[in-house]
């Protein structure tokens, strides 16, 4: 039951064959003893029965409020949650609960979803890793599966798993975890660089990154106010159109959300590819891309070709400057947004009390990581008046450079751009933590951040598994506002590709297996 | 397909003929990392340091701190290597429509206790800040000046 998707399970409760409660209650437990994935930092057990109970009642009266009724979700702990703790994984915001709902929030519990916790990532987002909170580095939940144990050779057994235990990828890793590790159904995060998208590839699950302007960021912490999107993971494409549909449209307290009317959608199965054009920019082979993840993508577009599509390489001359370019506006933004975090009104204050000044710096120090630090530092640096032309508008002109790339190459007649999500597999956290926040990201997010850059839409869909056991993921990029198409491809590709379900000791003991997926003869 | 060699053969990076003909995508990267950039690096005065210190309220002053706000700008000078000339910078994806304006009414509020509740130190209905005009003090004066409170 736990393994099913949403829609299944959402089916399962309208037929009776599960309620509310009992659902709610066994993805409590199962966030139990998974508790070592460290995946949530708050569980908010108490309102979540609550919520179960009254969704119940709704369809014990047979007037359940729609498909998201009754269905356990997490929410990533930069959405603000009346009631429920919101920390963004920072000493700054330990213990702040925030008098109001982000408008996603809002608008899931009012379509009767239950909010069982508040899911672990970077500090304030800031990371790829999910590695870089105050509540520790989330786990990803391959790391304990069997396909991962059977290919891992364990130097000793007792440092097995305590070693070779692998990151989530970030920031979202909570989310991506939670959902991976069938302790929700669907989970938001947030995307600013690819925080949604790569903890998907890493994790196995899908990450779908709205277009910019499609869903409300009120309530939403903000990183990067011109990049941030709220992101969706789900286990499977339909599901994520869901919970699209269930979020996007015009917020009137988010004036950067467009007014045009959006339709929620399901996906047709597509059964003819042959008038997509399917555009493969070649900058995507970036250095360092493994040969196992480039095999796979080169696998994919013959996929498409043979299917009947039209697969054409294309170039997207400037993708190479997205992460410096990056580095300057993400600063620069977080430099401004983190200014609201001086111990007065809310969050963390130090004891500090000679002047107010000296208050807000030791508030700050004590508050913030170094990571956080680090970036407010070097956006007040490239803010200066005689930095500014040099570096923020210069950045915001290569900006430009790169959303033309898009705007050509979709121009040009391409619909969707099929790329690598990640360069390679999920690091072992022993690994991962050699090297400091900034070169990470730069690393990691060299093939998701474009898309931020230019507000386009993109998806992480799991393709296939390493040698290692551990999942590999695909992006797909679509037109603004073009999330239907880009959706309905990734569905058509999930469908082809068959990717393994991750198979989970703890989770066999809890689940009573309705919904045995039958999957076989994997892509790989 | 004899077209599509011919015009990969112009291309700067060579691909191999067999490969090509199968995937459309390269089978090298098509980029490489830039190199440091030659040149004496600028090093960040310390009148500079303190000028960042004062405006993001954040002591960084150790070492560390400095090395690492070196790093972020050297990573950031890659960008002179893009020609941008003649190029608008762009603020945001959204900027060829128009943004959402309500109203100006009032349509929440009321909510004075509420929003003070996650303030550690208020009186009545005020935020309570320690005195104010004090600016931070010069870095040689800083450790006594922290040490006093």
């Amino acid at each position: 039951m736990l393994r099913a998707s949403l829609r299944q399970v959402s089916a399962a409760l309208r037929d009776g064959h599960v309620t509310p409660t009992e659902l709610c209650q066994r993805c409590l437990s199962l966030i139990k003893s998974t508790k070592f994935l460290n995946a949530y930092i708050t569980v908010a057990e108490e309102s979540a029965l609550k919520q179960a109970e009254e969704s119940e009642e709704r369809y014990r009266r047979g007037q359940p409020l729609g498909v998201l009724d009754g269905i356990p979700i997490a929410v990533k702990d930069n959405f603000n949650t009346a009631g429920i703790e919101t920390t963004c994984a920072s000493n700054m915001l330990k213990g702040y609960i925030s008098p109001y709902n982000a408008t996603v929030v809002q608008k899931l519990l009012d379509q009767g979803a239950v909010l069982l916790g508040k899911t672990n990532l970077d500090e304030f987002a800031m990371g790829s890793g999910s590695t870089d909170g105050v509540f520790g580095p989330v786990r990803n939940p391959w790391s304990y599966s069997r396909q991962y144990k059977e290919k891992s050779v364990p130097k000793s057994h007792s440092e097995d798993e305590e070693s070779n235990w692998v990151i989530t990828g970030g920031s979202s890793g909570g989310s991506a975890a939670a959902v991976s590790s069938f302790t929700c159904f669907a989970a938001l995060g947030s995307d600013t660089g690819g925080s949604t998208r790569n903890p998907a590839a890493h994790c196995g699950v899908v990450g779908l990154k709205p277009t910019y302007g499609l869903i409300s960021r009120h309530g939403l912490i903000p990183l990067v106010n011109s990049m941030d999107v709220p992101g969706i993971l789900t286990r499977c494409v339909d599901d994520a159109a869901v919970v699209l549909g269930s979020l996007a449209g015009h917020d009137p307290k988010d004036s950067t959300t467009i007014q045009d009317n959006f339709k929620p959608f399901e996906l047709p199965n597509l059964t003819d590819v042959s008038k997509l054009s399917i555009g493969i920019p070649k900058e995507y082979h970036a250095p360092g891309l493994s040969s196992e993840i480039l095999a796979l993508w080169s696998k994919a577009a013959d996929l498409f070709k043979n299917a009947g599509a039209k697969v054409v390489e294309v170039s997207l001359p400037h993708t190479r400057y997205s992460i410096v370019c990056y580095h300057v506006l993400c600063t620069a933004e977080v430099a401004s947004n983190m200014a609201r975090f001086d111990g007065l009104e809310y969050g963390h204050r130090s004891d500090m009390n000679k002047s107010t000044e000296s208050m807000y710096a030791a508030t700050r120090r004590e508050g913030f990581n170094d990571v956080v630090r680090g970036r407010i530092l070097s956006g007040n640096y490239f803010l200066l008046k005689q930095n500014y032309e040099n570096y923020f508008v210069k950045a915001q002109k290569v900006r430009r450079l790169i959303a033309n790339d898009f705007v050509k190459v979709f121009g040009s007649g391409v619909d969707i751009l099929l790329t690598p999500t990640t360069l390679s597999d999920a690091a072992p956290y022993t690994e991962f933590i050699k090297e400091d926040n900034r070169t990470r990201s730069a690393q990691d997010d060299i093939l998701t951040q474009a898309a931020n850059m230019a507000g386009l839409p993109a998806i992480n869909v799991p393709t296939a598994l390493s040698e290692r056991g551990l999942p590999v993921g695909l992006q797909f990029i679509g037109r603004s506002f073009q999330e239907k198409q880009l959706l309905t491809v990734a569905k058509w590709f999930e469908k082809q590709v068959k990717f393994p379900m991750i198979q989970l000791e703890e989770v066999k003991r809890h689940d009573h297996g309705v919904f045995q997926h039958q999957k076989s003869a994997s892509f790989s | 397909m004899w077209a599509l060699r011919l015009c990969r053969g112009l291309r700067a990076v060579p691909v191999p003929p067999v490969r090509a003909l199968r995937s459309a995508v390269p089978p090298r990267p098509a980029w490489q990392h830039g190199e440091p950039r030659p040149g004496p690096q600028q090093q960040v005065t310390a009148e500079v340091l303190g000028q960042l210190e004062h405006l993001a309220l954040v002591d960084f002053r150790d070492a560390e701190g400095v090395e690492r706000l070196q790093k972020a700008i050297r990573f950031a000078d890659q960008l002179r290597e893009v020609n941008t000339d003649g190029v608008e910078p762009m603020d945001s994806v959204l900027e060829d429509r128009c943004l959402y304006l309500r109203e100006d009414d009032v349509t929440e509020g009321n909510c004075t206790e509420e929003l003070l509740k996650n303030a550690r130190e208020k009186v009545e209905e005020y935020f309570v800040a320690p005195p104010g005009n004090i600016p931070l003090p010069k870095v040689e004066d800083q450790e006594t000046f922290l040490q006093g409170s």
